[in-house]
């Protein structure tokens, strides 16, 4: 008996038959559904609606969770045992699909139904966990029938796993952005509309040239790509000068490098903003200081591009600076040594050997930077003035009195397009380069120390900087202790009581703070979501840096094109796809975990890809040659040496489930509010003290949860005859993260 | 000692493997016995590492049928084979001990862990590192994570045992001890062995049998002895130890002799289906036989390189034939530089060869 086939077939049949199939409006855990279960069809499991209530459309779905039972005990190269495999796992799920999106609320869903069939009496809600399991066994019985058929060796694990990103990207990624794209081939009214569209894409507001020959504002395209381009370049440059502060230098307070280095991404990004205002803004420290000492008058120039850039550097250094420290650390300390005994000194070694190496890592440390910076809506949202950019349009063309679905949909098109172009660009350079230097060979040897001209151009970039974000940070701590910022600096509590204060009543506990709603839910989800985002994201770049198969470049494509997709219209497109059935999920929790898990997926793709390159194919192999399927390799050869990739995307993806706002301002609701979302609506009651309080809670927060994951994972351990430095690594904690 | 073979014979049925456009495999067939080892060798691009690699089920046939034993294992992944392999980089799991390393395919085969610790002892033992169990493999030279990685496979007892060019990353000295270890390490436990390389020394040292391919096809199969004295073609020749390639012309065919003239000499040798017109001739180095000029010689040259190495002497000759390379195990009468010589030919070791397409 095939065991797998079993346990989906089980899976299938407890979903179908025990399970309710529509999603229960209060949600499944209250098990509220217990009460009048099978009575009630609301609670029912499909099996039952289908045979006791007026929906036999749902009883074909029986038939194909029957289909298997004949199979299950003939052998994998039997064409039948594929062949049915594929017929009722293909079938059901379409099928299974297709009455979702037939029968909806209010009937048929399509007018021509209406036309061909008479109106339809009954109504679907959403699919609930029956139907989420039922999916879920017809997907991987499938995924088994193209493995017997010999794709990809015939591998259970590499095909269920490239079937079921697939259609989790296709639901949560492909189909939400294709209900917005849609919107923008129409009128407002819904009505086909092309000329229009045409007319929109090729604007003056989008495409306008004025700024080289006039005062006035450019395009909001040209806008955009200067900041990205700019930011891009920067955030490397910066990243790089830490990384290579870190590993190839003498630098003594590493540690506290690493850890500064780490603080922006732990923030909120409208929060760096408002720190750099209460510095350079017209009140800020930074002007008054100037005008008292100087007589230079305050100005605004920090509305605007050079604001933006500087709070989008702030922002990404560190993204950079993670990307980097892996790739520079990964590169053989050998090959360096080789170099050195080839006559090359230390500049001619890092600049022939060291950086050629690393050039794949520079390259994703840009398009990172480049395409953050393009998507990015707190920091221009804030600080943006009159200097707008796609996202902020996005924005207020749903937003605002304009509400032209239309004309965002064609911003984010756009959008898209010059994100997927740097993609492209960075792809096709990278294809050509092989960098493996992590082999099955024993490691040894150290990293040379930079040459000492660099060393001065590396220190002297990156520690006025380090001093920067120092400041930006005292900034946002204080900022929490004074009473109102800019006319009485009175030392307070009184923002931290508001928003955390905890009472003891005769009942027990009170949490009488404003904040611990948002704040419970921020970590729950945040916590749900982190893990889930490591596991999609380091299983995908497994899939597509140790397997070939047909389509893998569209694969590529899906995986990392919601990185590529702004929040903002993530968050608009996931209310017009899933707040009608069948897949019904707008205020729940549930939103908002997929949301931070299929945004924040390709850097977890990335950190592993970057990794996973480095370490040379024969050890899975080798692996794979004694005895050990897929799975277990992974699990036991490679995950062990993604260490850092793994501290990387869980950090990463917990941090941004923290930090993220720009999609999540659309997916809140009463039940499930989130931090960011609460911090901005203080924001705009200008209760500023409230909003750094908290701010600066949450980042005390990460870090705590930085540590631990740091110490629980560990670092990578591969014998390197350690530099003197080396020993004391494991205690740096945030440092090789 | 507590490892046994389960020798199993391997058999290509027409397997075909290309990558894309590019044929890295034509059309091959063999049988290899259990109990063998057997030598795949030719230059790189060849198709002899796609060939492994097929056995072992890392990659999978483009058409055709593999067997291993019995059984036909053309669509089995190599998770699913009972194949164990050397790699070229040995693939030591880095952050692995060296007996967790070795213990590794008991321990995901089911084995408990101390179980599969003492036999991964054992293997240990067999190579001759007892007592390095706890070592990263980056403790360990060249040559003692060769012989993990060798242990590794061993202790799976596979069906077949496959090398990778084992010895490309050691020196001369200790890779003539290695590649003498792995041999008797496959006679005392009986393993089928397959054994890919492109250095023709190491070939005819270890070999029951050697298959020569050259672009994606086999060029001959046979015993080292076979191959050096019978090379069917004038690539085999060439690769498989040293020869001068020269012209000669087939008089007449006698049985299964051709009567073959070369230069002014003329010598009977087996005609390898060829016929009567020109042909190739290959000639080993030490089939050559060179003496002071009488000056009745049927063919004479003039040598141009003379180098004493100890054990033999080598020769450059020029001769109407081209230059000759010669060797002569026949210390005792050296010819100088420039001297003239008359040339003959021994009994073994000149061939008629087929030329190469």
């Amino acid at each position: 008996m095939n065991r797998t086939v079993a346990l989906w077939l089980i899976v299938g049949w407890v979903g179908y038959a025990i399970f309710p199939w529509y999603a229960i409006d209060d949600g499944f855990w209250t098990l509220e559904w217990l009460d009048g279960y099978v009575a009630n069809v609301d609670y029912a499991p499909g099996l039952f609606v289908s045979l006791f209530f007026d929906r036999g459309w749902l009883s074909p779905i029986g038939l194909a969770l029957l289909a298997p039972l004949f199979v299950i005990r003939r052998p994998k190269m039997d064409p039948l045992f594929s062949t049915v495999l594929l017929a009722a796992g293909g079938f059901g799920l379409a099928y299974t699909l297709l009455q979702g999106f037939t029968v909806s609320l209010a009937g048929w869903n399509w007018e021509f139904l209406n036309a061909w069939f008479g109106e339809m009496e009954v109504r679907q809600f959403g699919m609930g966990y029956g139907a989420l399991m039922v999916s879920g066994a017809f997907l991987f019985l499938f995924a088994q029938g193209v493995a017997a058929r010999g794709a990809i060796n015939g591998d259970v694990f590499v095909v269920g796993s490239i079937s079921l990103i697939i259609s989790m990207v296709t639901a949560f990624v492909f189909f939400p952005v294709s209900r917005i794209l849609i919107s923008a081939l129409q009128d407002n009214d819904e009505n086909f509309a092309p000329f229009q569209f045409l007319d929109k894409l090729f604007s003056h507001g989008i495409w306008g040239l004025d700024c080289v020959t006039s005062s006035v504002g450019c395009g909001v395209a040209w806008n955009s790509l200067t900041l990205a381009v700019l930011t891009g370049v920067g955030t490397t440059t910066l990243g790089l000068a830490f990384a290579l502060i870190a590993t190839r230098t003498g630098f003594r307070a590493k540690k506290m490098l690493r850890t500064l280095s780490v603080l922006p991404i732990i923030t909120p990004p409208f929060v760096i903003s408002l720190a750099i205002i209460l510095l350079f803004g017209r009140s800020g420290a930074v002007s008054t200081f100037m005008a008292d000492t100087f007589g230079i008058e305050p100005g605004r120039w920090i509305y605007g591009l050079p604001g933006i850039l500087l709070a989008q550097m702030l922002s990404y250094t560190p993204i950079a600076f993670l990307v980097l420290i892996g790739v520079v650390e990964g590169v053989s300390p050998a090959m360096e040594e080789a170099a050195q005994t080839l006559r090359a000194d230390r500049w001619k070694t890092f600049t022939t050997i060291t950086l050629p190496l690393i050039r794949p890592g520079l390259a994703n440390a840009f398009l990172i930077g480049f395409i953050e910076a393009m998507a990015d809506f707190g920091n221009p949202m804030v600080l943006g003035g009159d200097y707008e950019v796609l996202s902020t349009s996005i924005f207020y063309a749903i937003v605002g009195a304009q509400n032209d679905q239309a004309r965002a949909a064609v911003l984010a098109l756009v959008l898209l397009c010059f994100t997927l172009s740097a993609f492209y660009v960075q792809r096709r350079w990278l294809g050509r380069k092989s960098y493996t230097t992590v082999t099955g060979k024993g490691d040894s040897g150290v990293h040379p120390h930079l040459p000492k001209s660099l060393t001065v151009v590396v220190y002297s970039t990156a520690l006025p900087w380090a001093l920067l974000t120092f400041v930006i940070y005292a900034m946002i701590i204080f900022g929490g202790f004074v009473e109102l910022w800019g006319y009485n600096h009175s030392f307070t509590f009184k923002h931290y009581i508001e928003a955390f204060g905890i009472e003891w009543a005769e009942s027990g506990i009170v949490w009488a703070g404003a904040a611990w709603n948002s704040f419970s839910t921020t970590i729950m989800i945040a916590a749900i979501s982190a893990p889930l985002t490591a596991a999609v994201g380091l299983l995908t770049a497994y899939v597509l840096v140790r397997q070939r198969f047909g389509g893998k470049d569209m694969f590529e494509f899906g995986t990392m094109l919601s990185f590529a997709i702004p929040g903002t219209v993530i968050g608009v497109s996931y209310i017009l796809a899933f707040n009608v059935p069948p897949i019904e999920l707008t205020g729940t929790g549930a939103i908002l975990v997929l949301c931070f898990v299929f945004r924040n997926m390709p850097v977890g793709v990335r950190a592993g890809i970057a990794s996973m390159s480095q370490i040379d194919r024969s050890l899975d192999e080798s692996s794979l040659t004694l005895g050990a399927n897929s799975f277990i390799t992974l699990r036991k050869v490679v995950l062990p040496l993604l260490r850092p990739a793994i501290v990387a995307a869980l950090v990463y993806s917990f941090v941004r489930a923290m930090t993220a706002i720009s999609a999540v301002i659309f997916l809140v609701s009463a039940r499930f509010d989130m931090a960011t979302s609460y911090i901005i609506g203080r924001v705009e009651n200008g209760d500023y003290g409230l909003a750094i309080a908290y701010s600066s809670t949450l980042i005390v927060v990460m870090l705590l949860v930085i540590l631990l994951v740091q110490k629980a994972v560990g670092e990578r351990k591969i014998g390197r005859r350690g530099m003197a430095e080396d020993k004391e690594r494991p205690a740096l904690g945030v440092g090789a993260v | 000692m507590t490892i046994k073979g389960k020798a199993a014979s391997v058999e290509f049925r027409n397997v075909t493997k290309a990558f894309g456009e590019v044929v890295a495999v034509r059309d091959v067939s063999f049988k290899i016995d259990a109990g063998e080892l057997i030598t795949f060798l030719g230059p790189s691009g060849c198709g002899k590492t796609t060939t492994l690699r097929m056995i072992a089920g890392l990659e999978m046939t483009t058409s055709g049928q593999i067997l291993i034993g019995d059984t036909e294992v053309t669509h089995l992944p190599a998770t699913d084979r009972d194949v164990s392999m050397v790699f070229q980089s040995y693939a030591l799991f880095p952050h692995m001990t060296v007996a967790e390393n070795v213990g590794y395919g008991l321990r995901v085969g089911g084995l408990d862990k101390a179980a599969a610790m003492q036999q991964a002892s054992d293997g240990l033992n067999v190579v001759g590192l007892k007592g390095y169990e706890g070592r990263l493999p980056s403790e360990l030279s060249g040559g003692q994570q060769q012989r993990v990685a060798v242990a590794r496979a061993l202790v799976l007892e596979p069906q077949v045992l496959l090398f990778d060019e084992p010895l490309s990353n050691l020196d001369a000295k200790l890779r003539r001890r290695m590649r003498e270890e792995i041999r008797d390490l496959q006679k005392d436990l009986g393993l089928t062995v397959v054994y890919v390389t492109h250095d023709q020394s190491e070939a005819l040292a270890v070999s029951d049998r050697i298959v020569v391919m050259k672009d994606a096809v086999i060029a001959q199969v046979g015993s080292p002895h076979d191959l050096y004295e019978r090379p069917v073609d004038t690539f085999v020749a060439d690769f498989i130890g040293d020869a001068n390639l020269v012209e000669g012309e087939i008089l007449k065919l006698n049985n299964g002799d051709a009567l073959v003239k070369i230069g002014g000499l003329e010598v009977e040798r087996p005609h390898q289906g060829l016929k009567p017109g020109p042909t190739q001739m290959a000639i080993r180095p030490e089939a050559i036989k060179i003496a002071k000029d009488t000056g009745d010689g049927k063919l004479r040259g003039n040598v141009a390189k003379a180098a004493y190495l100890g054990s033999h002497l080598e020769y450059t000759v020029i001769s109407e034939l081209g230059e000759l390379f010669v060797i002569d195990h026949d210390l005792s009468s050296p010819v100088a530089q420039g001297e003239s010589v008359e040339i003959t030919f021994a009994e073994r070791g000149v061939n008629l060869v087929r030329a190469e397409e």
